[in-house]
């Protein structure tokens, strides 16, 4: 991974994260542009899930999408997947819109619950979206085998879901996300059914595979620690209406030098301490006083050593 | 698990290396649970003799009567003959003609009969069934305008809709083919045995995950896929259940519609021949009683086969 990874987002106001120039040939992996999506209630005005996101993914970027429970952001993923339709606005991944996307099968995804077919062995499932577009027996097995080994479960490809841990059966349907080789891995609280100590060791693999893919990230959690450890951006977004509070910018360097150590590094703890100081929304940067998207600079609060 | 066994054998031997009791326990714990499931059965079967033969023993001969009204049958050996007596007049032949056949040998024809033609409303109800339910799963218009007149069908009495069938039959006509009455028997039979079939595998197919059919729709697969790799997998716990319910209305039904219309050579037809003969021949009415049990047994049977080759599907079932 090179300096693509601390690219901003080009269509973000004020998306002034520290890193390099957007240069211009590149197609960023996911646009956002002017995102709302109101969910129609019975009577009244409706629910109002997104109300005017702006989002830009660069390639080979890390995203964490964070925020309190019903400010969008399983929301916002599920329409950059095309699993839902925005009521206004455009979303766009590799420069087509989200549909066309989606059926040229241009991002990968994985949910939190693994979502594995139980009648389907480890292989099998990971098979299985190679298996519905066609891909030939010997080649899907070869690639199943190899993502097995990524995810190191080469002693369980015959078994079962079933048969797996609850960590276990997340690193399949990772694996299954990465079959077809997607540009973008679209991850909706994949880890948080897990246990702390599973899901540490989860996020260092997800930190490794990443480094191995190369492939741009949008990644919901509602894990302080999880946004930090594993993003170059870490989008906050607060609810009713779902909007981007602020967007801190990790500068913890490229995937390939993320490691356990990581966890005890002042940066770490300086970005924790200030994604936390947003979410928790100190009084002035709450309610409506900042427009969407503004960051903050980095590092202006104190150090929390937790 | 069998590494495990394996590994631990050799701790679990004696000093003279003789294997202690431990492993073998272990081994028919497996076996157990479908092991006691059959004696509980057999011994459910034991019990209900014991009772019919306890209550005839000590029960009094003119029944109990409470207020006029009798509430447990009689005791004399017309009306509950002996479990011996039914099981030897199995033996006997049918009637006192020199050509009669055992009565056993009557009966398992007859069985086989009643078994044919069930087998065949069995097929007709599943394959009608499971087309009425992909239907109402693809359409949800199809859904709320079939669904109500499927409910409202199982209303009508067989008996009611035996004679329109023979009549509408016998009116078919056409090159070779004419329409016979085992047809009706069949078609009746299919009749029952299609409305749990389209029921349970309605409720299948909408049975996956919310999160399978998103997954699936991220792989921009269309309904016949999604059909075939998530929605049949996933309602194999729903159908098979159905199939059997499936199974044995369709014996029933072929045994209500043989009487109703009239056919002979099932087990419809010889129960309502014997049950003539019980004033004074007792044991020979219950021996088709008998041979429509073994019918419906095998059926279920079969459909207990059926789930045996599609066990993996229902995995998610166990854990």
């Amino acid at each position: 991974m090179t300096d693509t990874l601390n690219v901003p987002g080009g269509d973000v106001p004020g998306g002034d994260v520290p890193g390099g120039d957007v240069p211009a040939v590149d197609v960023p992996a996911v646009n956002v542009h002017g995102v709302s999506r109101i969910f129609a209630a019975g009577k009244g005005p409706g629910v109002t899930a997104l109300d005017d996101v702006s989002l830009d993914v660069a390639p080979g970027e890390f995203v964490s999408l964070i925020g309190p429970s019903g400010c969008g952001k399983s929301t916002l993923l599920r329409l950059i997947a095309d699993l839902d339709v925005p009521t206004s606005g455009s979303i766009e991944v590799f420069g087509k819109p989200a549909r066309q996307a989606r059926i040229d099968q241009d991002y990968g995804i994985a949910f939190q619950q693994a979502g594995l077919l139980p009648w389907r062995t480890v292989a099998g499932n990971i098979e299985l979206p190679l298996e519905l577009h066609g891909v030939g027996k010997a080649a899907r097995r070869g690639r199943a085998a190899e993502l097995i080994a990524l995810v190191g479960l080469s002693d369980f490809a015959a078994h079962y879901p079933d048969q797996l841990s609850g960590g276990m059966q997340q690193r399949v349907a990772i694996a299954r996300a990465l079959a077809e080789s997607p540009s973008l891995l679209l991850m909706d609280e994949p880890f948080g059914a897990l246990d702390e100590m599973t899901r540490e060791r989860m996020q260092n693999e997800l930190v490794r595979i990443c480094a191995e893919t190369q492939a741009a990230v949008v990644f919901v959690t509602h894990s302080i620690p999880e946004a930090v450890f594993l993003s170059n951006r870490v989008v906050v977004l607060e609810p009713r209406p779902g909007r981007i509070r602020s967007i801190v910018g990790v500068g913890l360097g490229d995937m390939s030098g993320r490691g356990e150590d990581l966890r005890e590094d002042e940066g770490f703890f300086r970005s924790l301490s200030e994604v936390r100081d947003l979410l928790h929304g100190d009084p002035d940067s709450s309610g409506t006083g900042l427009p969407t998207g503004v960051v903050p600079k980095t590092g202006a609060r104190g150090v929390e050593t937790r | 698990m069998t590494t495990q066994t394996e590994q631990s054998a050799p701790l679990n031997r004696g000093a003279l290396g003789v294997p202690k009791p431990r492993v073998s326990r272990r081994r028919s714990a497996v076996v157990h649970p479908r092991l006691r499931g059959g004696l509980f059965g057999l011994a459910g079967l034991v019990l209900l003799a014991l009772i019919w033969e306890l209550y005839k023993t000590l029960g009094p001969a003119d029944g109990v009567v409470l207020g006029g009204i009798t509430v447990l049958p009689r005791t004399t050996d017309l009306a509950m003959p002996h479990l011996a007596v039914m099981a030897e007049r199995l033996f006997d032949p049918v009637t006192g003609a020199a050509s009669a056949l055992p009565l056993w040998q009557a009966v398992l024809q007859g069985s086989l009969f009643t078994l044919g033609i069930a087998a065949v409303g069995w097929l007709v109800g599943v394959t009608v069934g499971l087309a009425l339910a992909l239907l109402m799963q693809r359409f949800r218009l199809a859904e709320s305008a079939i669904l109500p007149w499927i409910i409202l069908s199982q209303t009508v009495p067989l008996i009611a809709i035996a004679p329109l069938v023979r009549r509408w039959g016998a009116q078919i006509q056409f090159g070779e083919f004419t329409w016979e009455s085992w047809m009706s028997v069949a078609l009746i039979a299919s009749y029952l045995a299609f409305f749990p079939v389209s029921i349970g595998a309605l409720r299948g197919l909408a049975s996956p995950d919310a999160n399978h059919v998103d997954l699936m729709h991220c792989y921009a697969v269309g309904w016949w896929k999604t059909l075939w790799r998530l929605r049949l997998p996933t309602s194999v716990g729903y159908l098979l259940p159905a199939l059997r319910l499936a199974a044995v209305s369709a014996v029933v039904g072929s045994v209500v519609a043989e009487v109703s219309i009239g056919l002979r050579g099932g087990i419809g037809r010889l129960i309502v021949e014997y049950a003539g003969a019980a004033g004074n021949d007792p044991g020979k009415p219950w021996a088709p009683i008998f041979g429509s049990i073994l019918v419906g047994l095998v059926a279920a049977g079969f459909v207990g086969l059926i789930g045996l080759f599609l066990r993996r599907f229902r995995r998610g079932e166990v854990a």
